[in-house]
């Protein structure tokens, strides 16, 4: 960092200042005129709050699923030949499994620190998917998503899809009965689909399922090709942080034009690369005391045996669920085939979810009619009808995804298992709209809240008892910086239907001021600086 | 204070009883009675070594009248409320009465395990009568129940045909309309092995001709072979899998993650 931080202070510095690091700046820049953008880079400024350092937790523990990613795949081998287990684990000793099954065993227990790079390799992968859903929901509720950012939000949610692709070929590795029961589901769901179905399944797995092809496609995809992708779209994204400058909350002195907070150099990246170290250590540690995927518990897989709480990682869970949740009897016979819509129906619904989130920010510019750029981020209760959607769609996913423990809620809550499941169903099609007519309504109770607070001040809990005899509450006015927070929003009107050029009302603009109504009909304005001047009546 | 006295003067005025002879009476009972019982429990017991007894026999005959005959009839021959048990043999008696599953405690889908309600000796007389009103499987012999076979083969029959129910892991899983298959840790070998041959509950038996004695001494083995390892990637989260991984990334990973990032972006003071 001392030589970036050198070159930053350009040539006719270092002439004065001389020493090494000054003639090695200088030296780099005649060659490669990096200075620029070094000068560039090194301002750029990062303003502070805890929730965007989310998206970095997901960047971090991607580069420990790198390093440790490198390290398994010195000693795995991808290969479904079989062999008779002589490692050291004494209870699969002589039994028969493929290769891939038997170098997993080898990495636990016959490599030095294979079982913990391993273990560290799978926590790491559950963190890196974690946290990009926990950064993905902090864009969408303050709004971070919007122009100029829509097109991050899309590569953002391809690298969601992709980590997930990433998770799930990486857990059908290791060739264990826990694996390979997922795989089983995934060749079922294939094979669910209507005429190519059946193929596509032949051609994945090259010829009946199980074969002796699937680990060693997998393990191409999962090194190789996925990676590939994920690091390209990775950088895209990245780079796009940097062309949009960073979001930032409101507050006083911060406008759509500034970014209010620390210059990349020396301040974040000094506390940027001190996170990292944090995040492996939280990795590490967590890895060394708790276990993960103990294959050698579950043994190698062949196409009988099936266990009982067989769940994918939690990511994939939430598809999991959906297969749980259709009712019996969806399947049905129809010119000479198997129409089966207990399949079909969850990859349609979880289809579409999909699709409405990756588009979601186009969907709500198309309706707002929003054309300006957004710097400042929205308080999640400064968006109400937004904010609502989005507590709809996680109760949606919510109910999916505790779907997929059906069976481990049942025993552990002591309930039945169809009881579990026919609750979830009901929360599946009933939870979100309860949850968006709940958090509307909190969020317009919160606006409320803060238009009192920003007119008439906090309450202080003293009471006054006034000459004529009536009593008060003090109210404290709050100071103008508190106060700017609470009233620095936009409130947005409902789009009017108007005829366009032609004179015509077309029915897009019908059904567009339709959902803009929808959207902005329910507003709470800030209060304005007329106001305020005449918001202090003496309480 | 005040009525007591009173009671004393009017004793003292029969002159029949001491204060305190109530007390001595009750205490002379007691006594009498717990040692007439720990004198013939340990009879029972002394005849327990040899195998059937006549005696022990109708001390069950007795247990089972006083405890089981409500549900189970009075000749073994089962009511609406529960089963038959004419040739469910020893094993069953052992394994149900022995694991606290029986007497059951409320009709329910399934008997939960409990706190054992009797002694060894009495499980052993009720199982003895069981038995001899008709032949049924018997208590498995010492011999199967050394856990001492070839654990690989037993884990590799136990996934094929315990784990779709109990969990590769032995965890125990869920089952319809409440039922349950339970966690098999800390289950004693005799009662694994009764489990297999008498089928309680939802069980299927798997009787000599599918899994042999010997194929199940080797399941008993890996079974305890999980029981006791030490796990080897440290704290086992209950093995419950993926589930337990996922809750635990989420609220302890990325929660410990989520302090961190405050307390990196909280304004110095």
């Amino acid at each position: 960092m001392s030589t970036a931080t050198a070159s930053q202070a350009s040539a006719s510095t270092a002439k004065k200042s001389g020493g090494f690091t000054g003639k090695a700046a200088n030296y780099l820049d005649e060659r490669t005129s990096i200075s620029g953008a070094v000068k560039e880079f090194g301002r750029k400024v990062f303003p502070d709050h805890w929730s965007f350092l989310l998206g970095e937790v997901a960047l971090f523990s991607f580069v420990v699923i790198l390093l440790t990613g490198s390290f398994l795949t010195f000693f795995f081998q991808a290969s479904m030949a079989e062999v008779h287990y002589d490692g050291s684990y004494v209870p699969l000793k002589g039994v028969e499994m493929s290769i891939a099954m038997a170098s997993t065993l080898d990495i636990s227990f016959d490599i030095r620190g294979g079982l913990l790079v391993r273990q560290m390799h799978h926590w790491a992968a559950l963190l890196f998917v974690a946290s990009i859903g926990l950064h993905m929901l902090r864009v969408f509720f303050t709004g971070a998503f919007r122009k100029p950012r829509e097109l991050n939000w899309v590569i953002g949610f391809v690298l969601f899809i992709l980590a997930m692709a990433e998770g799930f070929t990486g857990y059908s590795l290791p060739d264990d009965v826990l694996s390979g029961n997922g795989l089983r589901i995934i060749d079922g769901i294939i094979k669910g689909i209507p005429l190519v179905g059946t193929w596509i399944s032949f051609l994945l797995f090259g010829g009946e399922f199980p074969g002796t092809a699937i680990v060693g496609r997998l393990y191409t995809l999962h090194i190789l090709l996925l990676p590939a992708i994920l690091v390209l779209f990775l950088a895209l994204h990245l780079v796009f942080v940097i062309v949009h400058k960073h979001t930032q909350y409101a507050g006083p002195g911060r406008t759509e034009k500034n970014v209010v907070g620390f210059p990349i150099l020396p301040v974040y990246a000094a506390k940027a690369g001190g996170f990292f170290f944090i995040v492996f250590g939280v990795i590490a540690l967590i890895a060394s005391f708790f276990t993960i995927n103990p294959i050698w518990n579950y043994g190698p897989y062949d196409p009988s045996p099936v266990s009982a709480g067989t769940q994918p990682d939690w990511y994939i869970g939430f598809a999991d669920g959906a297969l749980r949740l259709v009712p019996p009897h969806w399947e049905f016979v129809l010119f000479d085939r198997t129409w089966s819509f207990n399949i079909l129906a969850p990859l349609i619904i979880i289809g579409i979810f999909i699709v409405l989130v990756l588009i979601y920010p186009f969907i709500e510019a198309w309706i707002t009619g929003d054309k300006r750029e957004h710097h400042i981020l929205d308080r999640p209760r400064n968006a109400p009808t937004r904010t609502a959607i989005g507590a709809a769609g996680v109760t949606f996913y919510a109910a999916m995804w505790a779907a997929a423990s059906s069976d481990l809620i049942a025993t552990h809550f002591h309930l039945t298992m169809e009881g579990v499941i026919h609750a979830l169903q009901a929360m599946l099609i009933l939870g979100p709209f309860v949850a968006y007519f709940i958090t509307k309504r909190v969020c317009l109770a919160l606006q409320k809240k803060d238009r009192e607070i920003a007119l008439h001040g906090f309450e202080s809990g003293r009471i006054v008892r006034l000459p004529g005899g009536e009593f008060i509450e003090v109210h404290e006015p709050l100071d103008e910086y508190e106060r700017w927070r609470l009233v620095s929003f936009e409130s947005h009107a409902p789009v009017i239907l108007r005829p366009n050029a032609e004179g015509k009302i077309t029915n897009k603009a019908r059904l567009r001021s339709a959902l803009s109504r929808w959207f902005f009909e329910d507003r709470i304005a800030p209060a304005t600086k007329k106001e305020l001047e005449s918001g202090h009546d003496g309480h | 204070m005040f009525t007591k006295k009173k009671r004393q003067d009017s004793a003292a005025k029969r002159g029949r009883r001491h204060p305190l002879a109530n007390v001595a009476l009750i205490a002379i009972g007691l006594i009498a009675t717990g040692g007439a019982y720990a004198g013939i429990s340990s009879a029972t017991a002394q005849t327990e070594s040899t195998v059937v007894s006549q005696a022990s026999v109708e001390d069950g005959e007795k247990l089972f009248q006083a405890n089981c005959a409500t549900c189970h009839g009075f000749n073994l021959e089962g009511s609406d409320e529960a089963p038959s048990l004419i040739g469910v043999g020893a094993a069953a008696v052992d394994f149900q009465v022995g694991t606290g599953r029986m007497p059951m405690q409320a009709h329910n889908v399934q008997a939960p395990e409990k706190p054992v309600q009797f002694t060894d000796d009495q499980i052993s007389s009720l199982a003895e009568y069981v038995a001899s009103v008709a032949p049924g499987p018997a208590i498995p012999e010492e011999q199967y129940l050394d856990a001492d076979g070839d654990a690989a083969n037993g884990a590799e029959l136990f996934r094929i045909n315990c784990a779709m129910c109990h969990n590769v892991a032995g965890a125990g899983g869920a089952l319809t309309e409440g039922k349950y298959a339970p966690s098999l840790m800390g289950v004693s070998e005799a009662h694994i092995y009764e489990a297999m041959i008498t089928a309680p509950q939802n069980m299927p038996v798997f009787n000599d001709m599918n899994l042999s004695p010997e194929d199940k001494r080797d399941i008993i083995t890996a079974l305890k072979f999980m029981e006791n390892e030490v796990s080897v990637g440290g704290h086992p989260l209950s093995s419950l899998g993926p589930v337990a991984e996922g809750l635990f990334i989420w609220i302890f990973g990325l929660g410990s993650i989520i302090a961190v990032t405050v307390w990196i972006t909280a304004k110095s003071n």
